[in-house]
C-alpha cells in the first residue's frame, strides 16, 4: 500500500504555519497556538483541527514547502475514525465510484481527453477547441482519479484504487492525458507523487491545452469584453501552478478577471461539500459571501473550472443576476460558438416561468 | 351467445365491440404474474347510459362483466376470471368540469392521470391532483377503485380519500350518485355530512358496480417544487426519521427507497422528500425545517442530506416517476411486479429485512419504494421484484416470493393493497367474521346475480 511522503522536520522548522493560519474556516491567527495544534495532528494526538476541517484542500496550496499538510490531515482523520461527513454519504461515494470492470472509451489515441467520472463533459466538449481530439476520450469509474475521498477521510480508498486507475489509463496506450477535471490533474501531479505512485503518462491541464488551442485559433477569436468572477475549486489547490492560465486565457478572449476578495489564494470553495459535512448554515453563509463578493465587484459572468462547482452554484449565481458559465463554454463563446451547458431551471420559478411563457398568480 | 354480441353491437355500435381472438387475447391478461383468462367479448361504451344497458343485458344473460381502466394494477384485477364481457372504459374520456373555487374536477371513467395532468397544466396551472407513479395511462377512476396513492398521499391520504363524488351504475343497472352530487349540482364531498356510501364501490375492484363519473379533489399547485435526499445506513432509524419529518408538516411527499442496484445504493436507505412553495423564502423555510428535524442524525453521522445536483432533479421531480419502468427492465425482459402492503411505519425494518431475505432465497433483484401515507399514519411498503418475461423459472420464483411476502405482511400487521384473488382469500381468512358477513351482504345487495368482476371479493 502506498505511503504518504511527509517530512515532519519541515513542519517543526516552519515559522509560518500557513496551513492553519491562512485557513479561512478555522481561527488560528495565533501562530503559537497553530503550531501546537498542528504538532498534535502530526503526532497523531487528538486535535480540534481534525474535526473542524472543511476539507477545502487550501492548505495544500498554503504550505510553502509542499509538505502535503492536507494529505497528512486526511490520514490522521482516517486513523482516528473521524467522519468528515455522515457515514452513509461516505458509503454512497465509495460505492458509486468503485471500478466495475467496464471500460468506457472513445477512439483513444496517444493523446486523450479524460472526462474523469463527470458526464457533464459530454455537453461541454464540442467545437473547434477539440477538433482532432474529441473522440479520443476516457470516462468512468475505471479512470476516476478518486481524489474526492480526501473529502471523506478515506485515503485508504485512494491508495487502493489509484494505482489500478493509473494502470487502466496506461493500458489504453495513452502517452498524454488532457485532464478536463483538474482534480485528475492534481491527482497525477500532486497526490500520486506524494504517495510515491508513478505516473507513466504526461498529465496536461485542460487550461494549458485550451490556451495553446486558442492561440492556434486566434484569428477566430472575437473578444468578449466582459467582466467575470472566477470560481476556484477545491482541487485547484492541488495544482496552483495552473492558475496563471486563467489570466492567460482571459487575456486572449477579452475577459477581465475581477479583482475580488474571494479569488486566488483567498478563494472560497463552492461549499456543497461543506453543506454535506457541516450543515446548511455554514454552507449558505459561505455561498452568500462568495456571490455577494462577485456582485460587489461588478462581475457579469461567473466562470467555473469544475462542473461540480457549477452544479452547486450556478442557480444561485444566476439569481444574483450573474451568468454562470464553464471555462470551456466561455472559450467557445469567444470563438463564436454556442455554449453547451444550459442552466437547469428547476427551482427557479421566475426564470422558468419566463422560459415556459407562463404567468403565475 | 351470438345474441349477446349482437345486443352489445346495438348498444355501442359495431366498431366498439369485439369477440375476435386478438382482442380476447389482449384483454385476457395484465402485465403482472397472474395467469391469463380470456373474455368472450370486449366492449367500449361511450356514455353512462350505454354502461347501464350493458349491465342490464349482462343481468338478463347472466354474463360476467369486468370493468377495465388502464389495466395496470399488475395483480390481475381486470383479468376476466370467468370470461364474459370486459368493459374497457377508455372511450369515456371527458374532463367534464373543473371547479376552481371548490377545487375539484369531474371526470369520466376513462380519463387518465396523464390527460388530467396536461389539462390542468394548460388550463388551471395553479391546481394539481395526486399523480400516482404508475404510467400516465392509468385512469383516475381505476386508481381510486384500488385505493391508489399519489404524490399528495403523504399530505392527503389515499387517492380514494380525495374522491369528492361518484356516479355509479349498480350491478343491478340503476344509475346512482354518491355524495353531495346526489342532491346538489356540485361535487365537493363524497360523503360528509351524509352517510358515506362511496365505500360500497371504492376498494371493491368493480365487483359492486361500474363507476362512470368521479369527482376528485384538486389542490394548490405551488410555483416551486423541490426535492431533498436524505441517506441513512441504519434501517432501524427509518420509522423515527419518518415520524420526525411528518411532525414538521412541511413535506409534500416522502418516499423511502432501498435497492442494491445501481451499486451506489447498496446498504443505504434513501429518503426522498418533496417540498413545495410559492416563494424562495417558503422553500428555504421548509428545507431548513426538514434539516432541523433530522439534525440529530447528522450530528451522530448516522444520516445526512446529499446535495441534489441540477442534473439529478428532472428525474427525481418527474411525475410520474420513471424509475418503476426503469426497474422493470433491470432483468432485461420487462417483467416487474410488487406486493404493496399498507402497513404500520414501525414495521419498516422488518419488512425490508424480509424483502432482502426473499430476494436472496429466490435469486431475484429487488427494489423497494415505500410511500408514507396520510401524515405518517401508515406506509405502502413495496416488495418489488424484476424478472425476465422470457424466463418462466424466474417468473415462477418471483411469484412465490411475492406470495411469501404477502403472507409475511399479513403476519406483521399489514393489509395487502390491491390483492390478487389468492391474496383476497388470504385477507378474508383472517378477517373478522362479522365484517366478512357484512361484505357478503353488500355484495349480494348490489350484485345479486354475481356478474360483477366475479372471483373478486367473493366471500365463500
Amino acid at each position: 500500500m502506498p505511503e504518504l511522503k511527509f517530512d515532519k522536520t519541515k513542519c517543526a522548522e516552519c515559522k509560518a504555519i500557513s496551513c492553519l493560519v491562512k485557513c479561512q474556516y478555522m481561527d488560528f491567527k495565533d501562530r503559537d497556538r497553530a503550531k501546537k495544534e498542528w504538532q498534535k495532528v502530526i503526532n497523531g494526538d487528538n486535535s480540534s483541527v481534525l474535526e473542524a476541517c472543511t476539507t477545502c484542500y487550501a492548505c495544500e496550496e498554503y504550505c510553502p514547502f509542499g509538505n502535503h499538510p492536507f494529505y497528512m490531515l486526511v490520514e490522521r482523520q482516517e486513523e482516528k475514525g473521524i467522519l468528515p461527513a455522515p457515514r452513509p454519504i461516505i458509503k454512497m461515494w465509495i460505492n458509486q465510484c468503485q471500478p466495475v470492470g467496464r471500460f468506457i472509451v472513445g477512439k483513444v489515441e496517444e493523446k486523450a481527453l479524460s472526462y474523469c467520472f463527470l458526464p457533464q463533459f459530454n455537453t461541454l466538449v464540442k467545437g473547434k477547441l477539440f477538433d482532432g481530439i474529441a473522440l479520443s476520450v476516457i470516462f468512468g469509474q475505471e479512470f476516476f482519479c478518486n481524489a474526492v475521498y480526501l473529502h471523506y477521510a478515506k485515503a485508504s480508498v485512494i491508495k487502493d484504487r489509484l494505482p489500478k486507475i493509473v494502470e487502466n489509463i496506461k493500458s489504453q496506450g495513452i502517452k498524454e492525458l488532457v485532464c478536463l477535471h483538474d482534480e485528475c490533474y492534481g491527482t497525477f501531479t500532486s497526490l500520486a507523487p506524494a504517495y510515491g505512485i508513478d505516473i507513466p503518462f504526461k498529465p496536461i491541464h485542460y487550461y494549458e491545452y485550451m490556451y495553446n488551442r486558442l492561440k492556434e485559433l486566434k484569428d477566430l477569436i472575437k473578444p468578449l469584453n466582459i467582466k467575470a468572477a472566477y470560481q476556484r475549486n477545491c482541487s485547484a489547490r492541488l495544482c496552483p501552478e495552473t492558475d496563471h492560465y486563467v489570466d492567460d486565457i482571459f487575456g486572449l478572449i477579452g475577459v477581465e478577471r475581477v479583482k475580488r476578495e474571494y479569488d486566488r489564494d483567498n478563494a472560497l470553495c463552492c461549499a456543497e461539500t461543506i453543506r454535506m459535512a457541516k450543515g446548511p448554515a455554514m454552507a449558505d453563509d459561505l455561498q452568500k459571501k462568495n456571490i455577494d463578493d462577485m456582485v460587489k465587484f461588478g462581475a457579469k459572468y461567473c466562470v467555473f473550472n469544475c462542473p461540480a462547482c457549477y452544479d452547486s452554484l450556478a442557480e444561485k449565481v444566476a439569481k444574483a443576476g450573474i451568468d454562470p458559465i464553464h471555462m470551456i463554454d466561455l472559450c467557445r463563446l469567444a470563438l463564436g460558438e454556442e455554449r453547451g451547458q444550459k442552466l437547469h431551471l428547476e427551482g427557479m420559478p421566475v426564470l422558468r416561468a419566463a422560459m415556459e411563457d407562463r404567468q403565475y398568480e | 351467445m351470438s345474441d349477446v354480441y349482437e345486443a352489445l353491437q346495438k348498444i355501442v355500435g359495431e366498431d366498439y365491440v369485439s369477440n375476435r381472438a386478438e382482442e380476447r387475447y389482449f384483454y385476457g391478461r395484465d402485465p403482472g404474474l397472474m395467469p391469463p383468462h380470456e373474455p368472450d367479448y370486449v366492449v367500449m361504451p361511450k356514455t353512462t347510459e350505454e354502461v347501464q344497458e350493458i349491465i342490464k343485458l349482462a343481468n338478463r344473460e347472466k354474463v360476467p362483466v369486468t370493468p377495465k381502466g388502464g389495466g395496470l394494477a399488475l395483480t390481475g384485477l381486470v383479468i376476466p376470471l370467468k370470461g364474459g364481457i370486459v368493459m374497457d372504459m377508455k372511450r369515456m374520456d371527458m374532463i367534464l368540469e373543473v371547479n376552481e373555487k371548490s377545487r375539484y374536477v369531474i371526470v369520466e371513467a376513462g380519463v387518465t392521470h396523464g390527460a388530467l395532468k396536461s389539462y390542468l397544466q394548460k388550463h388551471h396551472f395553479h391546481l394539481r391532483h395526486s399523480i400516482p407513479d404508475s404510467p400516465p395511462i392509468a385512469t383516475i377512476v381505476a386508481n381510486a377503485v384500488i385505493h391508489g396513492q399519489g404524490r399528495l398521499t403523504q399530505q392527503r391520504g389515499f387517492n380514494s380519500d380525495m374522491v369528492s363524488g361518484l356516479e355509479v351504475v349498480l350491478g343491478t343497472g340503476e344509475i346512482c350518485r354518491i355524495g353531495s352530487c346526489a342532491l346538489s349540482s356540485q361535487w365537493f364531498s363524497k360523503g360528509p355530512p351524509l352517510p358515506d356510501l362511496s365505500g360500497l364501490f371504492l376498494g371493491w375492484f368493480g365487483s359492486t358496480g361500474v363507476i362512470t363519473k368521479l369527482g376528485m379533489k384538486l389542490y394548490p399547485c405551488k410555483k416551486i417544487r423541490e426535492v431533498m435526499l436524505f441517506l441513512t445506513d441504519k434501517v432501524d432509524l427509518v420509522p423515527e426519521i419518518i415520524r420526525k419529518l411528518t411532525h414538521t408538516e412541511m413535506v409534500e411527499d416522502i418516499v423511502v427507497a432501498a435497492q442494491p442496484i445501481p451499486p451506489r445504493f447498496e446498504g443505504i436507505v434513501s429518503i426522498l422528500l418533496f417540498i413545495t412553495g410559492d416563494s424562495e423564502e417558503e422553500i428555504e423555510f421548509k428545507r431548513r425545517m426538514a434539516w432541523e428535524a433530522l439534525m440529530v442524525y447528522f450530528e451522530s453521522r448516522d444520516g445526512g442530506f446529499v446535495s441534489v445536483t441540477p442534473n439529478m432533479k428532472p428525474a427525481l421531480l418527474a411525475m410520474p416517476s420513471k424509475d418503476t419502468a426503469k426497474f422493470a427492465d433491470v432483468s432485461k425482459g420487462g417483467g416487474f411486479e410488487y406486493s404493496g402492503p399498507i402497513a404500520p411505519i414501525d414495521k419498516y425494518p422488518a419488512y425490508l429485512e424480509k424483502l432482502e431475505e426473499l430476494a436472496l432465497k429466490y435469486k431475484l433483484i429487488y427494489a423497494s419504494a415505500t410511500r408514507v401515507i396520510d401524515g405518517g399514519h401508515s406506509m405502502m411498503f413495496s416488495f418489488s421484484y424484476t424478472f425476465n418475461r422470457a424466463n418462466p423459472d424466474e417468473m415462477k420464483r418471483a411469484k412465490v416470493a411475492l406470495d411469501e411476502a404477502a403472507e409475511f405482511a399479513l403476519e406483521e400487521d399489514g393489509v395487502i393493497w390491491k390483492p390478487n384473488i389468492n391474496e383476497q382469500q388470504m385477507v378474508m381468512e383472517r378477517m373478522d367474521q362479522n365484517t366478512l358477513i357484512l361484505m357478503k351482504k353488500v355484495k349480494q345487495l348490489l350484485d345479486p346475480n354475481g356478474i360483477m368482476n366475479p372471483g373478486n371479493w367473493e366471500v365463500k
